[in-house]
C-alpha cells in the first residue's frame, strides 16, 4: 500500500513536470522578433518614433527612494529622468557615445573657475513644473540642501556633503533663514543661475551636476520624507500614483516642453511599474511578453539565463550588457604575511580566475575575466595584465611559487577569506579562490558574514579585519558613473578610510592620493583618464587587489519593445527615457 | 464561558507583549551582545557612503541611541496614544494605533499593514475554502474506499502535494496556465475585491489552488486517518446497529467526530496564514503581510517587522481563541470540564 | 413424477434459527476463521447465553446476526432466519431496515458505544425515527418514556444530557432504552455488564430480565462470565475456536456439563462462598489462533484429558452430538469417561 502510494506520488510529480516541459516548448509568445544577440550594445534595436501605448516595468523589490534627494540605485538614476531633470545628463545613444555629458536643465555644461572650485550653470528659460509654475535656480539649490540632510535622506551619495564648502550647514529643515536657502556654498544670483562653491578643487563637477540631487524641488511643495509620494515633475511624465512596495504609475506631464529637451524621446503615453514581483516570475513574464522591462536591470535570474542560453529564439532578444562593476579580492596589507608585497603578488599569480568566472555564471551571465581595476567601459581605462595567469587563466603557479619564495614563505601559509553569506556566487567564487591557492600551499579558511553588515561591522572595519586576520576579502564594486573618479576614489583613496563602513579596504599609498588630486584638477577628459589609468597600474603593481571579473548582466528585451539600447553612460542599463512600445 | 474568554484574552495580551519584547530583543540585544554599537545599528539605515555625522543623525532620528527600555516604552506608548515623528520640514502626528514609521522608507507602518491585510485575507480565505472542501472530501472518500484505486491515486497526489514546495508548483502553474494556456492573464497581480470582484477572483485562482493543493493534501491525509479511526469507534457500530442508513452514519456520526480535530488544525492554519502566507505571496507577487514581513526582515526594518509580527501573532492568538470556543460548541465534553 | 421439484427451502422451525453460520476474514496473515459452522435456534421469550473466552467468536457471531459485517472484508455463509426472513442472503438495505426494529443490540461499553457529541435523547430519538414515521415531539416523548421504563430518574431532564454526564449504570440503562425503543423481537446483549461495578451489574441484569418479560422478545446474552448467564439464560451455548463445543439447558451446563472446556469455564467462575486462594481454576494455555485452528479438537492442546482417547483429538475434529434431549457436546471422550471425570475429578474442586 505504502509503496503504491509513493508510486502514485512519483507519477503525479512526473505529470506536473511533463506538463511544464510541454509548456515551455510551446511558449514563444514573445520570443520572435528581428533582434540579434547583443545588438543592443552598440546600436538601437527596433528604432521607432511612434508615440503611444503603455510601457510596463516591473521591479522584484522597490526603490531605495524615488525622491531625487535620496536615491543611490543605478536604475533609479536612469528611471528618474522620466519625471526629473538635473543640470546635466548622459547623452542619449548607443555605445560609448553615451559616456558624454550634455546639458539638461542647464544651457551648457558648467563654467569653472581656474582653481576648479567654483562652478556656474545657467538654466534654460521656460522650464516648468507639472503644475505650470516655473523652475527657478533656487529650487535646484533647495534640493541640494535637502540631500545634505542625511537624517531625513540617508540613501543618496554624499558628494555634495564632501565637496561643497558647507560652513557647518546641515539641513534646510534646521535652516533659520526664512526662505530655507541659507547654504552659502550655493549662490543663486538670479532665477536662472546657480553657482557652486567647493572646498577643494574638482574638475569633474559636471558629473555631480548629473546626480538626481540637482533635480529642482519647489520648497513650497516639500513634505520632507513624504515628498516621495508625489515628486513634482519637471520631466515628460508625472506621478499618477505611487504606493511603495506595490505599484507606480506615471502619465504625461503636459507642462513638459519638448522644445527645451532634445534628449528624451518620451514615446509611451503611460508608464506602469509593478513592485515586489517574484524575480523568476518576472523573467517568465518578460519572455511571455506580458511585461516590457525589468527596471532593476541587473540581469535575469539563473533559471531564465539557462533558458536564454539554450534557446536561440530567446537569445537573439538578449544582451550581455557591460557594466562598470568589478569583482575583486582585496588583499589586506595589514594582515601578515600580506604586509609583504611578494606574498600579495603570489596571490595575484595563483588565483584561478577562470574557475571564479564560472562560479559567477560564466561569460554569458557572469562577465569577462578582469586583469586590472578599471572596467573597459570607464573613460581612459587601459588594458593591462601585470600578472598573467596562464593561457586559460587558471593561474601561473610557477610565478606564484617564486613570489612565495621571495616573501620567505616557500611552503605557503594560512589565511582567511571573507565573503557575504547571502551571495551564492560570491561564496562559490571564494571556494574557487580557496582551491586555487591550495595548489601553492596556501590554506585559506572561508568566513561568511551577513551582507547588510559586511562593511559596517566586518570587512569594512579595519580593526576587525586586523584582529580577525581577514587576509583576503571578497569584494564587488561598481562605479557611480563611467569615469575614473566615480570608480576609483572610494576604493583607493586613503583619505576616505574611516573607523568602519569603508569601501576602501586598505589601499594606503600617498602616491596614489597625490595622483587622485592631480586628476581632480585636470580639466581635459582624456588627460584625466590617463591619470586614472596610471593609478590603476600603480595599485595593481603594489598588488592590493586581485581583479577577476568585469561583470556583465544578461538583459532580456522583449521584441515588442522599441528604441532599445544599452547606455554605457548609465552603467549598462537600457536607456529608459528613450523606450517605446509602438 | 465568559470567565474562560476573559482568561484567554488576558493570556493573549500577555503573549503579544512577550512576542513584541522578543522581537525587540532579537533586533537590538543580539547585535549588542555580538559587539555592535548603536552607531553600527544606525549605519544599516544610511546609504553606502554616509559619513559618521550622517550615521549619528540617523541614530538620533530613529532613537537608537536611547536605552532599550525607553525605545520599547515609546513603541508601546505609540500604539496606545500615538506619537510624533520628525519628517523634515514638519512634525507629523501618528495616531493610535501607531506602530511607528519604517526605518527604511519612513512610511507609517499601520496604514501599510491595513493595506496588506485584505490581500492576505483574500488569499488565505479563498484557499481555505478550496482546501477544506477538497481535502476533507478526498480524505473521506479515501477512507471509505480504503485500499481502492481511488484511495491510492488520491493519496499519491496528496503525497506529491505535501512534498512539492509552493515556489515550484506556483511558478509551474503560472507558466502553464497563465503564459501557455493564457488563462488568468492577471495572475501574479493583486486587484482589490472592491475594485473589481471578477478580476480579483480570476487573478487569485492560481495562488488559491496552489496553496490549497498543498494544504488540501495535508487535510486529505489528516481526514483520512481521522475517518479511519472514527469508523472503528464503538459508537459507529452502535449507529449501524440502530439501523441508520450508511450515509447518515458517515455524515452525522463519523464526519462530525472526524472534523473536530481537523477544525482545530484548520483554525490554527488559517490564523497562521492570515499572519502571512510567506511563500505563496512571494511566488505570486501578492503584496500581503507575508511578503511585507520578508521584505521588512531583509531590510532590517524594525518597526515594520514589529508591526507585522504583532499582527501575525494577533491573528494566531485570535484563531486559537475561536478554535477553542468552536471546540466547546462542537464537543460537549470540552464545554463542561 | 416427471422431474424433481426444486429443493424446497427447509422452513425454519424456530423464531431465530442459525444454520451452519461461517464468518471468515481474509487478512494478509491468512484466513481468520472467527465463526466456523455454528448452528442454533431460539424462540421468543427465551434467553440464550453464548459463553466463551475472548476470541472464541461470540462477538463476531452477534455482529453477524445483525448483518453488521462489511461484505468487502468478511466472508459470511450459512443461514440466519429471523421470524421467517433470511439475513445472510438479504440485501444490505433490507437487513439495515430490520436492524434496530426487529433486532437490536446492547454493547459492552456504553460510554464508547454512544456518540459523545449527541444527547442521550437525540440518540434515542434518532433510533426511533428511523423506523417510525413520527414527529420529533412524539419521538422525544417516546424517548422520555423509554428512559423512565429503564429506571432513569427525572427522565424529562436527563433526556437532554450527554452520555458523559451519566453514571456508568445509568448509561447502560440509557443504552438499553435506545435498543428497546422500537420494540425489537430479538435483543442481543454483548457483555452488557462487564464495564459496570458489581452492584450495578445485578440491577442491569434484573432490568433486562424484566424487560424481556414485558416485551416477550428473544434475548441472546453474550458473555465470558457464566455467572451472568446463570442469572438470565434458559439455554447456554459454549463456544470455542469459532465453534459450538457444548449446548444445553442451564441445568445441563451447570450440573452435568460434559465438555472439558465447560468444566474449565465453571472452574474459573468466581464464587462468593469460596476462599480467595482456591477460588479460580484457570484453564491453562491461551485460546487458539483463529488462523491456525488445531487440526483435531480445537481444545486439545489445552485439554487435560486429551490422552484418554489414543490421539483421536489430535487428528479428528469431534462432531457436535446430541447426548440427551437438548444437550449436545463435541468431544471424543467416552461419555462414561466424561461423566466419571466430572463427578470424580472436576466437581469436587468447584
Amino acid at each position: 500500500m505504502r509503496r503504491r502510494t509513493s508510486l502514485a506520488a512519483v507519477g503525479a510529480v512526473l505529470a506536473l513536470a511533463l506538463a511544464a516541459c510541454g509548456g515551455t516548448g510551446g511558449s514563444s509568445g514573445s520570443s520572435g522578433g528581428n533582434g540579434t544577440f547583443n545588438a543592443g550594445i552598440n546600436s538601437v534595436v527596433n528604432p521607432s518614433t511612434k508615440a503611444g501605448g503603455t510601457l510596463r516595468f516591473a521591479n522584484a523589490g522597490d526603490w531605495d527612494n524615488v525622491d531625487p534627494a535620496d536615491t543611490y540605485y543605478g536604475y533609479s538614476w536612469d528611471f528618474i529622468r522620466f519625471y526629473g531633470r538635473a543640470l546635466t545628463m548622459f547623452k542619449p545613444g548607443a555605445g560609448s557615445a553615451s559616456q558624454q555629458l550634455v546639458p539638461d536643465l542647464a544651457t551648457n555644461l558648467g563654467e569653472h573657475s581656474a582653481d576648479f572650485k567654483t562652478w556656474t550653470y545657467h538654466l534654460k528659460p521656460g522650464i516648468k513644473y507639472e503644475d505650470g509654475t516655473p523652475v527657478r535656480a533656487k529650487d535646484v539649490k533647495y534640493d541640494v540642501e535637502r540631500t545634505l540632510d542625511k537624517a531625513t535622506f540617508p540613501n543618496g551619495p554624499t558628494y555634495f556633503n564632501d565637496f561643497l564648502d558647507l560652513q557647518g550647514y546641515t539641513s534646510p529643515y534646521k535652516d533659520k533663514s526664512p526662505d530655507k536657502l541659507g547654504l552659502k556654498a550655493i549662490e543663486t544670483p538670479d532665477d536662472n543661475t546657480v553657482v557652486f562653491h567647493l572646498k577643494k578643487p574638482f574638475s569633474g563637477f559636471d558629473y555631480f551636476a548629473m546626480l538626481p540631487a540637482t533635480i529642482p524641488v519647489p520648497p513650497a511643495k516639500d513634505t520632507g520624507a513624504n515628498y516621495k509620494t508625489h515628486v513634482m515633475s519637471t520631466g515628460p511624465y508625472k506621478f499618477e500614483n505611487y504606493t511603495p512596495g506595490k505599484s507606480m504609475a506615471l502619465v504625461r506631464n503636459t507642462n513638459w516642453d519638448p522644445a527645451t529637451d532634445p534628449n528624451r524621446k518620451a514615446l509611451p503615453d503611460r508608464i506602469e511599474v509593478q513592485l515586489g514581483i517574484n524575480a523568476d516570475d518576472l523573467d517568465n513574464r518578460l519572455i511571455a511578453g506580458s511585461l516590457d522591462i525589468d527596471v532593476v536591470g541587473t540581469g535575469v535570474q539563473a533559471a531564465a539565463a539557462a533558458k536564454i542560453q539554450s534557446n536561440p529564439n530567446l537569445k537573439k532578444n538578449a544582451d550581455t550588457a557591460p557594466t562598470t562593476r568589478l569583482n575583486y579580492v582585496q588583499i589586506s596589507s595589514s594582515v601578515p604575511p600580506f604586509d609583504n608585497v611578494h606574498c600579495r603578488r603570489a596571490i595575484e599569480y595563483a588565483t584561478d580566475k577562470q574557475a571564479m568566472q564560472t562560479a559567477n555564471g560564466g561569460p554569458l551571465s557572469g562577465g569577462d575575466i578582469a586583469t586590472h581595476l578599471m572596467p573597459p567601459t570607464i573613460v581612459g581605462s587601459k588594458a593591462i595584465n601585470p600578472y598573467p595567469s596562464g593561457p586559460s587563466n587558471n593561474g601561473d603557479l610557477a610565478k606564484a611559487k617564486q613570489e612565495l619564495q621571495a616573501c620567505g614563505k616557500p611552503n605557503g601559509f594560512s589565511t582567511v577569506i571573507s565573503a557575504r553569506t547571502e551571495r551564492t556566487k560570491e561564496i562559490n567564487a571564494a571556494l574557487a579562490l580557496q582551491q586555487g591557492l591550495a595548489k601553492i600551499g596556501i590554506k585559506a579558511e572561508i568566513k561568511k558574514f551577513p551582507q547588510g553588515d559586511y562593511f559596517k561591522l566586518y570587512a569594512g572595519k579595519p580593526d576587525y579585519v586586523k584582529k580577525n586576520g581577514l587576509g583576503l576579502i571578497m569584494m564587488s564594486w561598481g562605479a557611480d558613473w563611467t569615469e575614473g573618479f566615480g570608480f576609483l576614489s572610494q576604493i583607493v583613496d586613503s583619505r576616505v578610510i574611516r573607523d568602519a563602513g569603508n569601501t576602501n579596504l586598505g589601499v594606503e599609498d600617498p602616491e596614489v592620493d597625490k595622483l587622485i588630486d592631480k586628476a581632480t584638477t585636470t580639466a581635459d577628459t582624456t588627460a584625466r583618464g590617463a591619470i586614472w589609468a596610471q593609478i590603476d597600474a600603480k595599485v595593481m603593481d603594489d598588488a592590493y587587489m586581485v581583479p577577476f571579473l568585469d561583470v556583465k548582466q544578461l538583459l532580456y528585451r522583449p521584441p515588442n519593445l522599441k528604441n532599445v539600447y544599452i547606455s554605457q553612460g548609465l552603467n549598462g542599463y537600457y536607456d529608459y527615457a528613450q523606450l517605446g512600445v509602438k | 464561558m465568559v470567565n474562560f474568554l476573559i482568561r484567554r484574552l488576558i493570556a493573549a495580551i500577555v503573549l503579544l507583549i512577550i512576542v513584541s519584547m522578543v522581537t525587540f530583543a532579537i533586533f537590538f540585544l543580539v547585535p549588542r551582545l555580538t559587539g555592535a554599537s548603536t552607531a553600527d545599528l544606525a549605519s544599516r539605515y544610511v546609504g553606502k557612503t554616509a559619513g559618521p555625522q550622517a550615521v549619528h543623525e540617523v541614530e538620533i532620528r530613529l532613537g537608537l541611541n536611547r536605552p532599550l527600555a525607553v525605545q520599547y516604552w515609546n513603541f508601546v506608548k505609540g500604539i496606545i496614544v500615538g506619537s510624533h515623528y520628525n519628517f523634515g520640514p514638519s512634525k507629523v502626528y501618528c495616531g493610535p494605533p501607531c506602530f511607528g514609521y519604517s526605518f527604511v522608507n519612513q512610511t507609517p507602518v499601520w496604514p501599510d499593514l491595513l493595506d496588506r491585510m485584505p490581500v492576505t485575507m483574500s488569499l488565505a480565505g479563498g484557499a481555505a475554502v478550496i482546501w477544506l472542501v477538497f481535502g476533507v472530501t478526498t480524505g473521506v472518500v479515501s477512507a471509505l474506499k480504503r485500499g481502492s484505486a481511488v484511495d491510492r491515486v488520491s493519496m499519491g497526489i496528496a503525497l506529491a502535494g505535501v512534498s512539492l514546495p509552493i515556489f515550484f508548483t506556483g511558478l509551474l502553474s503560472l507558466a502553464i496556465f497563465r503564459d501557455n494556456l493564457k488563462l488568468f492573464p492577471g495572475a501574479g497581480t493583486y486587484i482589490g475585491l472592491t475594485q473589481n470582484p471578477v478580476t480579483w477572483a480570476s487573478n487569485l485562482v492560481l495562488p488559491w489552488v496552489t496553496l490549497a493543493f498543498l494544504q488540501a493534501a495535508l487535510y486529505a491525509r489528516l481526514t483520512r486517518a481521522g475517518m479511519l479511526e472514527t469508523m472503528g469507534e464503538d459508537y459507529i457500530r452502535t449507529a449501524r446497529a440502530k439501523g441508520l442508513p450508511e450515509r447518515t452514519v458517515i455524515v452525522r456520526h463519523a464526519l462530525r467526530a472526524t472534523l473536530t480535530p481537523v477544525l482545530t488544525i484548520f483554525g490554527i492554519d488559517l490564523g497562521t496564514l492570515v499572519g502571512g502566507a510567506v511563500l505563496t505571496e512571494g511566488t505570486f507577487s501578492l503584496p500581503g503581510l507575508g511578503k511585507f514581513a520578508i521584505d521588512s526582515i531583509n531590510s532590517n526594518d524594525l518597526p515594520r517587522v514589529l508591526g507585522v509580527v504583532m499582527v501575525g501573532a494577533f491573528f494566531i492568538v485570535l484563531a486559537n481563541l475561536v478554535v477553542d470556543v468552536l471546540y466547546a460548541v462542537i464537543d460537549p465534553r470540552v464545554r463542561l470540564s | 413424477m416427471t422431474e424433481p421439484d426444486a429443493i424446497p427451502v427447509q422452513a425454519p422451525r424456530a423464531f431465530l434459527e442459525v444454520r451452519d453460520l461461517v464468518i471468515h476474514f481474509p487478512t494478509d496473515d491468512g484466513l481468520v476463521k472467527s465463526v466456523d459452522g455454528l448452528s442454533f435456534g431460539l424462540e421468543r421469550g427465551r434467553t440464550l447465553g453464548i459463553v466463551g473466552e475472548s476470541g472464541s467468536g461470540k462477538s463476531v457471531t452477534s455482529l453477524g446476526l445483525l448483518g453488521l459485517h462489511n461484505r468487502k472484508n468478511a466472508r459470511v455463509s450459512g443461514e440466519i432466519w429471523l421470524d421467517g426472513q433470511e439475513i445472510v442472503g438479504s440485501s444490505p438495505d433490507q437487513v439495515r431496515r430490520m436492524r434496530g426494529r426487529k433486532m437490536s443490540m446492547i454493547f459492552q461499553d456504553p460510554l464508547s458505544s454512544m456518540h459523545p457529541f449527541y444527547t442521550i435523547g437525540a440518540q434515542i430519538i434518532e433510533a426511533y425515527r428511523i423506523h417510525n414515521d413520527v414527529s420529533k415531539q412524539v419521538a422525544r416523548k417516546h424517548a422520555i418514556d423509554m428512559l423512565e421504563r429503564v429506571g432513569i430518574p427525572q427522565p424529562d431532564k436527563r433526556v437532554d444530557d450527554y452520555p458523559h454526564q451519566f453514571s456508568g449504570g445509568m448509561r447502560q440503562r440509557a443504552m438499553i432504552a435506545m435498543a428497546l425503543s422500537c420494540d425489537p423481537e430479538l435483543l442481543i446483549a454483548d457483555e452488557p455488564t462487564t464495564a459496570l461495578d458489581v452492584t450495578v451489574q445485578a440491577q442491569i441484569l434484573d432490568l433486562i430480565r424484566d424487560l424481556q418479560k414485558e416485551f416477550n422478545s428473544a434475548v441472546i446474552i453474550i458473555t465470558h462470565d457464566l455467572g451472568v448467564v446463570a442469572e438470565l439464560s434458559d439455554d447456554i451455548l459454549v463456544m470455542y475456536g469459532g465453534r459450538c463445543v457444548e449446548y444445553g439447558a442451564v441445568e445441563d451446563i451447570f450440573h452435568a456439563p460434559e465438555h472439558p472446556y465447560t468444566w474449565g469455564l465453571l472452574g474459573s467462575m468466581p464464587r462468593l462462598d469460596r476462599e480467595r486462594s482456591d477460588r479460580l481454576l484457570p484453564i491453562k494455555g491461551s485460546p487458539p489462533s483463529l488462523i491456525n485452528v488445531p487440526q483435531g479438537c480445537a481444545f486439545n492442546p489445552r485439554c487435560a484429558y486429551g490422552e484418554l482417547n489414543e490421539g483421536r483429538s489430535e487428528t479428528e475434529r469431534p462432531e457436535l452430538r446430541e447426548i440427551a434431549p437438548g444437550h449436545r457436546v463435541a468431544c471424543h471422550l467416552d461419555r462414561a469417561d466424561r461423566q466419571r471425570l466430572w463427578e470424580e475429578e472436576v466437581k469436587p474442586k468447584l
